[in-house]
């Protein structure tokens, strides 16, 4: 089963979505986020799902968990890089995706969730995501 | 749908790594028989609801994929078969919303949405069988 890993960028938590997620590892994720967002105080957390072919019912409602765990914990969530078919496919799907932000792209969504935050150079961003890059 | 399966290949469905196999083979087969690239991801989500139906309501079964031809458009058809419960109430399992376990219920109902032909036989106590297919444009 895959894990997929969680970058801190300032108070910001990043999730990457490379691989196509059994529902065991999108409900780990679920958890490992709660856990890491009460250890590190995070306020944002921003996940990219540019790597994802499809949602399904279930992914979105993973996806709408993660919204409404980071929002009792006081951390609002940005979903990035959904694909043009993935959005259209969703919506006939029937999924709202209520009280998710969305993005077009991590840029755009850092800047929704950290608008002042000066530490975070688009430099630093890119050297995150960048493959092999230290957490 | 009277077409002749060119290739035919069945998948084992019991564990949720079984779920993104179907997914990843009806992809491959989907891009192969050239639908569009909206056409692909709709068939590939619809066939993610109906495996991981197939897993949790029906108790694990099987999917079987062919890629079809009429000699001017290709398909890809994919059909779900479990020996689970059956549903009692296919038209209330149809709904929107409905849901008997903890899901979305939006499986079937969406599912039937995201494809040109779908198709459902089941029952009390005779297992479940989905069919769905779309073709390229």
């Amino acid at each position: 089963m895959d894990s997929v890993p969680i970058l801190k960028i300032g108070s910001t938590l990043l999730v990457s979505i490379q691989v196509d997620l059994q529902d065991q590892s999108a409900l780990q994720l679920q958890e490992d986020l709660a856990e890491r967002i009460t250890q590190t105080g995070a306020r944002g957390v921003l996940i990219d799902i540019s790597g994802l072919e499809i949602v399904d019912s279930f992914i979105g409602r993973m996806l709408s968990s993660i919204a409404g765990i980071s929002r009792v914990l006081d951390a609002t969530t940005v979903v990035v890089g959904m694909r043009p078919a993935v959005a259209i496919t969703m919506v006939e799907l029937g999924l709202s995706f209520d009280g998710v932000r969305t993005a077009l792209d991590v840029e755009k969504g850092l800047r929704l969730l950290q608008p002042d935050d000066e530490d975070v150079a688009p430099e630093q961003l890119l050297l995150a995501l960048a493959p092999d890059a230290p957490a | 749908m009277t077409a002749d399966p060119v290739t035919s290949e069945r998948l084992a469905i019991t564990t949720d790594g079984d779920v993104v196999r179907v997914r990843q083979a009806v992809r491959g087969l989907a891009q192969g028989a050239r639908l569009s690239l909206v056409d692909q991801t709709k068939l590939v989500t619809a066939a993610s609801e109906l495996a991981r139906n197939t897993l949790i309501y029906g108790g694990g079964g099987e999917a079987v994929l062919s890629v079809e031809s009429n000699g001017r458009r290709t398909g890809v058809r994919v059909e779900f078969r479990d020996e689970g419960p059956g549903i009692p109430d296919l038209d209330l399992a149809m709904t929107d919303g409905w849901t008997s376990g903890s899901g979305l219920g939006l499986g079937l109902s969406g599912a039937r949405r995201l494809v040109e032909h779908f198709e459902i036989d089941t029952g009390p106590g005779r297992g479940t069988r989905v069919v769905i297919a779309s073709w390229s444009r």
